[in-house]
């Protein structure tokens, strides 16, 4: 039998993974074939297509979709198939579990990847050419971008191109809102707590100003899109990228010789000693609650949880530290995922705020974006998404908004 | 008044009053029926639907009626009076530029002017084209660095702005991309309506001594009124819901600056806020609606009065 598997467009190291899942399952269990469909658009595209497809029961046997608040947006205790009966769910790290679970211990995903970390992608050799170091605050940051800029390179890429990438350093710098307030998120998801009410939470924003102030950004900065960026930076024609750094991978096609030249650092706050990740739990693989192959559909999910499914992710991807027991990072993964593992191991990292908090602003890259082009300041911009919050908190019905 | 004449004029009026019945009658009222059935089912039953829905929050499980709340939210959005002001910016820019270009190219390609018919064919073909189409086309060709129409500046050393990515920018070349798809139709409009007009005009003003510019203003104009009206109505209305160029092009962008109401709507309902989104639509039609349906009136009258 053919399940078929609906898969965004744009990213292409998360078709990547789909096929090498594919293909490996299939290689098992030769009477069933994965078929991956990626035409599904991207960002608010693909949302679009999944939420609808999944509303009117016309969804495809299984799905690629955010884990965390994104997932709740799916409505998935009506929408996806609860698979909390199987025995490969105790073997997931209890904090994937938490992001990918509903309401009375239903489980419904088994991860793509290994858990990633939202930082500042940067140029190894242009680092070592102009005797730079990783920095721990954001004035030492700043000073390697004057430093960069003034060697007559892009201090840092911004890609437009596609809006989504506009959120990484707002989103990423929540380590730095969290080590200052270790209850923030579930004070904002209760409207207790504000972006534009907290320091560090409009800094988050502001930090955006300043370096479009500064002329950092790259000339293209507008259309650019994620693989130029990916290129720029590791072409060394870029200093510094904010990105994801499982996303290396699409270099591994377009200048596999300079994938070895990026690194990662999480971004820096005022307080070097409180230096921490924002980590991004993995989206995961789904099945709608209404398929015709559920006995195939589990079967699948079970691979996918299971160190033959971590072998095919990694073929096609290494990212920080894989969720699933028994999985181990293998000793030749890059540079840049290298980097990420010292932050999980001393501990100081933290689920991005959209996995702690079921509140999420669809805005928010556009805002970014406005922010970038100097139309909006970050106080404004912080105070806008606050705004955007409430719509969203009060569209979906949460109590004490 | 004599009996004769008395009875001749009751004749043709019994003999207009017949006519005029027969030709009320000429086709039985329920041939009306399947048009009407459509027109209601696909059109007048969703339009008042939507009004009761707008005031409910609802998915595809679960209605739940919470009054203005969804009005008053689309209101408080602050994205929304700057997608207001930029649709009636579109909707009057897009309307004004078809006029006049569409009456200029009309009296040109009613000219003698050689390869008319090549050039009607050349002027019309844009209207054809699938609108998402020649978006994804003009994304490409407005690129500020890769785009064919920077790299042709440049080849004359211009640099060519962000069309589509500078924030004052877009919006401005999304209308001008507009305009190119959709004058060919206002020409077309325009054509029809100067060929109707008698050449008698023109010959008594030409040997009154009256110049080409004289001609275009006191006889061309006025009487192409009608073509005017309808030309007017038509892209008003279509530039004020505008939204498949929009998206094709910039999505709303950068950020929110060519945002229209109808980009504003859809970006609710892609984030799954349908009840919103449905009071969005209600607001459009209200608005559209209270712009056009004053204005046809208007022009109208004017027209009855000529």
């Amino acid at each position: 039998m053919t399940l078929d598997w609906l898969q965004g467009t744009g990213v292409q190291t998360n078709i990547d993974i789909a096929q090498a899942l594919a293909t490996a399952f299939h290689k098992k269990n030769p009477d069933i074939t994965i078929k991956v469909d990626p035409s599904g658009g991207s960002g608010p595209d693909l949302d679009n297509l999944v939420k609808t497809r999944l509303a009117t029961g016309e969804m495809s046997d299984l799905l690629w979709y955010n884990s965390g608040s994104l997932l709740a947006s799916l409505n998935p205790n009506k929408t996806l198939l609860n698979v909390s009966d199987q025995p490969w769910v105790k073997d997931l790290d209890p904090s994937f579990l938490k992001v990918v679970s509903g309401s009375k211990g239903a489980v419904f995903g088994a991860p793509l990847q290994g858990a990633d970390i939202g930082g500042i992608l940067y140029n190894k050799p242009l680092y070592d050419q102009l005797g730079l170091k990783v920095p721990q605050t954001w004035d030492e940051f700043m000073d390697n971008n004057k430093a960069i800029k003034a060697a007559g390179k892009t201090a840092v890429e911004q890609t437009y191109g596609d809006p989504w990438t506009s959120q990484l350093l707002q989103l990423g710098d929540f380590y730095n809102i969290y080590s200052a307030d270790k209850n923030w998120a579930s004070k904002y998801t209760a409207n207790k707590a504000k972006f534009a009410t907290t320091p560090e939470g409009v800094r988050s924003f502001e930090n955006v100003q300043d370096l479009a102030k500064g002329g950092f950004f790259n000339k293209d900065f507008a259309s650019a899109t994620l693989d130029d960026g990916l290129r720029a930076v590791a072409n060394g024609d870029a200093g510094h990228y904010p990105m994801f750094a499982g996303l290396y991978t699409s270099l591994l096609k377009t200048a596999p010789d300079k994938v070895e030249d990026i690194g990662i650092f999480a971004v820096p706050g005022d307080n070097a000693s409180k230096n921490g990740a924002t980590v991004w739990m993995p989206p995961a693989v789904y099945a709608p609650s209404n398929t015709k192959h559920p006995d195939a559909v589990k079967k699948f999910l079970a691979f996918v949880a299971s160190k033959a499914g971590c072998d095919a992710i990694l073929s096609a991807t290494t990212t920080g530290t894989l969720l699933v027991k028994g999985c181990t990072l293998p000793n030749n993964a890059p540079g840049v995922i290298k980097d990420t593992l010292p932050y999980f191991k001393s501990g100081k990292t933290v689920p991005a705020l959209e996995f702690l908090s079921a509140v999420k602003g669809p805005n928010l890259a556009s805002l970014m974006v406005e922010v970038g082009n100097g139309t909006l300041s970050g106080a404004e911009a912080a105070k806008q998404y606050d705004q955007d919050v409430e719509k969203a908190a009060q569209q979906l019905g949460l109590p004490g908004w | 008044m004599t009996t004769l004449s008395q009875a001749m004029r009751l004749k043709s009026g019994l003999a207009s009053r017949r006519s005029r019945r027969s030709a009320g009658s000429a086709y039985p009222y329920w041939f009306f029926l399947p048009g009407a059935v459509i027109f209601s089912v696909l059109f007048l039953i969703p339009t008042f639907a939507s009004f009761y829905f707008a005031f409910t929050r609802w998915d595809f499980f679960t209605i739940q009626f919470i009054g203005w709340d969804n009005f008053v939210m689309f209101f408080k959005d602050p994205q929304l009076m700057r997608g207001f002001t930029n649709t009636l910016i579109y909707g009057v820019l897009t309307s004004g530029l078809k006029v006049v270009l569409g009456l200029a190219l009309a009296v040109l390609l009613t000219s003698n002017i050689t390869a008319r018919g090549y050039l009607r064919a050349v002027i019309f073909f844009p209207v054809l084209v699938s609108t998402i189409g020649v978006g994804i086309t003009f994304r490409a060709l407005l690129d500020p660095f890769h785009g064919l129409v920077n790299k042709t500046l440049a080849g004359f050393g211009i640099t060519g702005p962000g069309w589509l990515t500078d924030p004052n920018l877009a919006l401005y070349s999304i209308i001008g991309v507009d305009v190119w798809k959709g004058v060919g139709l206002a020409t077309l409009i325009y054509m029809a309506g100067i060929v109707a007009i008698p050449r008698d005009y023109y010959e008594a003003a030409s040997i009154d001594g009256a110049t080409g510019w004289k001609n275009f203003w006191s006889i061309t104009v006025p009487l192409v009124a009608p073509a005017t009206t309808t030309v007017i109505i038509l892209s008003l209305i279509g530039g004020l819901r505008s939204f498949d160029l929009i998206w094709a092009t910039t999505r709303g962008g950068p950020g929110f600056a060519s945002d229209v109401i109808a980009s504003v709507i859809y970006k609710q309902y892609q984030a799954g806020y349908y009840g919103l989104s449905t009071a969005g639509n209600v607001i459009l039609f209200v608005v559209v609606t209270a712009i056009v349906l004053p204005l046809f009136l208007w022009f109208n009258r004017k027209q009855t009065d000529l």
